[in-house]
Order: structure tokens, then sequence, then C-alpha cells
């Protein structure tokens, strides 16, 4: 079972300091540019939003949670691959960020969009499903994002990564969330949808025709 | 820019070689001219084969709304277009080289004047009216444009319909390599949108030609769209080819697209919800943008307003239906 949670291994290739100091501040920065373009953009620095502002900064949340998720799921695999073990290191921060993002998309439709209006927003959460289904996803992830912390992991022991495959029940409900909000164009949220599945399959068939026990 | 008086020249005398209007046609256009002169209208409609150019002689109209007009940039860089793609941006974006001239429109069925019309000719018995109407979006934003058109109830007159003549059916122009959207099965092509005829001969919808006094952008349906402002956008059909007066009534695009969220009176309504969103507000479009994290939070959406507002014109023409059965 270890071997799914990774990023303990000692083959790594680059030395903790490096990774603390350099690399992981780094990705930091660099995974913070959408929300600085955002920033950007409510000031009319780096572009505009557009002739419905709240709609794009919503969307625009909105895509990056999703994206974030797919990064983040993306890097076990990646690391099992390559070998680069290093990854393991980067797959938390990945998911946190994937949280921060959902998170302001909800934010913004929280705010913004239904400018608090309290009654707007518990009929919306429960007669639009697909509205529902988006706050199921951010409850999914904002439990993940709480039990994140090594501490919290710790207490969880076994049962920590159990409850942590729930990520693929947040980026499937998020796919399906985005899918539903669009009218008939799905483009885009079938690419979401056909990363998340190869991601699924991935595990599924390594869970199924491998002995987990071999990873290291 | 053409000024002129309705007998001055026949537009056909100035239609390029492989567009004149035949012996049939040139009858039709004299039917159609004929009405001018009941109208008594002051200057006949011309519509300038050149972007952004002046349109002459519009009238202001006493349905026009005293609300703040949208920006041009508003209204003509987000809108719905599908036959130019998909997301807000693509009609501007994927219409820029859009030819809309010459441009004819077909008339038939149930009545006593049809065939094919030069644009031109359509449009030259009548008077350019300034309507400043509201746009509510079914998507729940809204705006407020000035548009330049003529009253569709006085083009109806023109083709003389038959009683039995019970709905009116739009259709856009459906060409794929001049609409790349129409490329993609977004919808089923071409796009048709009907009004029964009582819809259609009252006084509120128009034929637009123009925006902010100005020829219309292709981006929002030139060089010919229906305006009705009291139900939801999708209804006013852009790039008008064919007009036909039907006994029954068609299914509509977004009908056969999604029956169960789109209906065929599609009456702005706040009473009767979208199945993926509330009907009962509405966002103003106007970009604030650059304006801050102030300006995003002052922008609360407004009540939506039944019949957008126009129930005193319209609401008499639903008396007895049952709205919420017939979204």
């Amino acid at each position: 079972m270890t071997g799914w949670i990774s990023g303990r291994t000692s083959n790594s290739v680059l030395k903790n300091s490096q990774l603390r100091f350099i690399w992981k501040p780094t990705v930091f920065l660099i995974c913070l540019i959408p929300a600085f373009h955002a920033v950007g953009d409510v000031y009319g620095i780096t572009g505009d939003l557009g002739a419905n502002p709240v709609e794009n900064l919503q969307d625009r949340f909105g895509n990056w949670g999703l994206r974030f998720i797919l990064i983040a799921l993306t890097i076990t695999p990646l690391r099992i691959q390559s070998g680069w073990n290093w990854l393991a290191r980067f797959r938390r921060m990945l998911g946190l960020f994937a949280f921060f993002y959902v998170l302001m998309h909800f934010l913004t439709w929280l705010f913004l969009d239904q400018g608090l209006l309290w009654s707007a927003i518990t009929e919306d959460i429960i007669e639009r499903p697909f509205i529902t289904i988006g706050f199921a996803a951010l409850l999914i992830l904002t439990t993940l994002t709480a039990t994140s912390t090594a501490g919290m992991r710790r207490r969880l022991g076994r049962r920590w990564q159990k409850l942590h495959y729930w990520v693929y029940g947040a980026a499937s409900l998020g796919v399906w969330h985005y899918w539903w909000q669009v009218k008939l164009e799905a483009s885009e949220p079938l690419i979401y949808a056909a990363i998340l599945a190869v991601l699924l399959i991935y595990r599924l068939w390594r869970r199924i025709f491998l002995n987990p026990q071999r990873e290291k | 820019m053409l000024i002129r008086k309705a007998a001055d020249i026949r537009s056909s005398e100035i239609t390029s070689k492989d567009h004149y209007l035949d012996r049939r046609k040139f009858m039709q256009a004299a039917a159609l001219a004929g009405g001018s002169l009941l109208s008594g209208a002051a200057l006949p409609a011309t519509i300038p084969d050149e972007k952004r150019a002046k349109l002459e002689g519009i009238v202001p109209s006493a349905f026009s709304t005293d609300e703040k007009p949208n920006s041009y940039t508003d209204v003509t860089t987000y809108n719905n277009y599908y036959e130019f793609g998909v997301r807000k941006e693509d009609p501007y974006r994927n219409s820029q080289d859009f030819e809309s001239q010459p441009w004819t429109v077909q008339v038939s069925g149930n009545a006593d004047v049809n065939g094919t019309f030069a644009l031109e000719d359509l449009v030259k018995p009548h008077t350019l009216e300034e309507r400043i109407y509201r746009l509510r979006c079914v998507e729940a934003w809204s705006m407020v444009i000035p548009w330049v058109g003529i009253p569709l109830a006085a083009i109806i007159k023109q083709f003389k319909p038959l009683s039995s003549a019970q709905y009116v059916v739009f259709e856009t122009l459906h060409d794929p390599n001049r609409m790349p959207g129409q490329r993609s099965r977004s919808l089923r092509w071409p796009y048709v949108e009907c009004l029964t005829i009582a819809e259609a001969t009252n006084p509120l919808p128009i034929l637009a030609v123009g925006l902010y006094g100005e020829v219309l952008p292709n981006q929002n349906g030139a060089p010919l769209r229906l305006i009705v402002p009291w139900k939801y956008g999708f209804k006013s059909v852009k790039g008008i080819v064919r007009i036909h007066f039907s006994e029954s009534r068609p299914r509509t695009s977004w009908e056969l697209a999604a029956p169960h969220e789109y209906g065929f009176y599609a009456n702005v309504n706040p009473e009767v919800s979208h199945p993926r969103w509330s009907q009962a507000r509405e966002r103003r479009i106007g970009s604030e943008s650059g304006g801050g994290l102030q300006s995003l939070f002052s922008a609360a959406k407004q009540p939506t307003i039944k019949f957008n507002g126009y129930g005193e014109q319209v609401a008499h023409l639903y008396d007895g239906l049952d709205l919420r059965q017939n979204f």
C-alpha cells in the first residue's frame, strides 16, 4: 500500500536543501501565476475581464481548479514510469493549489455572482444538479485539504490513503460539473474527462495486474 | 452612401450584374414598393455595404427605453451566435471576414406575395427606427441595446399573409464555408426560429439592420436579424435568409437541441426557472473591467421582470396560456 503514497523513498536525485529552498518555492510561484494574472486583469494591468467580469473570473478559477487536480493526479503515474521519485515531493503542493483555485471559483460565485443572497445560494445548491455536484466536489477537496498535513497523515494511518482516494471522486464530479454547465459544445470538458479516464485506467490496471507491494 | 427618394433609381439598376432582378423578381419588388406610398416614408431605408457605415434617416421610437445602453464594445464582443462559434467572443473573432452583401431573403408559404427579394428592396419601402431595447439572454445576463430596424409587422404586411398563416418561421443562412461554427454540430443547421402570427405582428418586434446608428456588425447578425425584446435572446434569430408563413409550428433549433430546457415561447419569466439556472435575477453586462475589486463587488444582479418589462404591450398575447407549461 505504501507504494501508492510514495515520496518517502531515498533514491531521490535532488538534495533536500535544493528541493526545499529552490525547487519548491519556484513551483509554488509558478502555480500562483494564474492568480496573479487574475488580479492583474481585475485592475486592468495584464489585460481585462471582458464584458462579463464575474463570469470571466469564475470560469478561469474553475478551469484552473480542474487543471491542478489533473496535474496532481498525473504525478504518481509519471513518477512510476520515469523513476523520478522526487516528483512525489510536489504532489501535496499541487493538490493544495487545486483546492485553492476551486475555492476561489466557489468564492467568486458566492460573493460576486450571487452577492451573498443566501436564499438564491441554497436554492441553486439544492435544485440545480450541476451546482450540487460541484459543491460536493468542493466538500471532498476541503476534507482532503484539512487532512493533508503530516500530523493528520500520521494520525489517520492506513485510513489516510483510503480517504485520499476520494480525490478521484472530486475530480470526476468536477469534470461532470463542467460538462453539465456548458450547453452543447463540450469539447473542453471532454478533454478533461479523457485525461481523467486515462489516469483512472492506469491506476486500475496497475491495481489489477501488478502486485502493488512491488512498488517502492 | 445613397440618399434618394423612393422613386429615384430602382435599386435593381445599381445592383451588380450577377445579381440583377429577373422579371419576376422585378414585379415582386414593384409590389413591395407599392406599400411605401401608403406608409408615407420620409426616407427609404438603405443599407450601405461598408463596415460601421452610418445609416441615414433614422427616427426615434416611443418604444425605446431610457435606460443607459451598453457600450458598443460590450454589444459587439460578447454574444451568442453559434454559426461563428460557441464562446461569447467567437462571433466577434470569427465573423470579421463574413460578406453580408449581396443578400436575398426568400419569402414562402401561406402569403399572397412569395419570392426571393434583394434585401435592399425589402427595406426600401420603410423608414428606419431606432429601438433601444432591453435584451435578456436565457443564460441570465442582459444588456440594453440601441438597434436600428423596421417594425416586423410592417414588413409582414407587405407579403399579405393568408388567414391560414398561423406562424412566421425564420431561417438563418446555412453556409459552413462562410460560417465556421456550422462545421461543428453544436446545433442542427440551419438555425430555425418561429413566432406566432400574433406575436410577429405585435408592434414591438423589429427586423434590425443596424446598431448604434450604424450598419449591423457581422457578429450581431448582419445584415438582417430579428429582435423580439420580451423573449429570451435565442428567439431573435440572426442572418435571416428565409421567412416562411406556415400553418403549423416547426420545432425550433433550441427546442430540438434540448426540449426540456428551451421551449417554443421562451418568454422572459422570472417565475419559471431554467433547469440549470434560476431566471429570477439577471446580470446586467457592463464592463467596469479594470476597475478593481470595488466595481466587481458592486455589480450586483438585478431582478428579472416578466416579459422583460414589456408586459404592457404583450401580456395579452398569452391570456389563458399556462406559461409554466408553455415555457
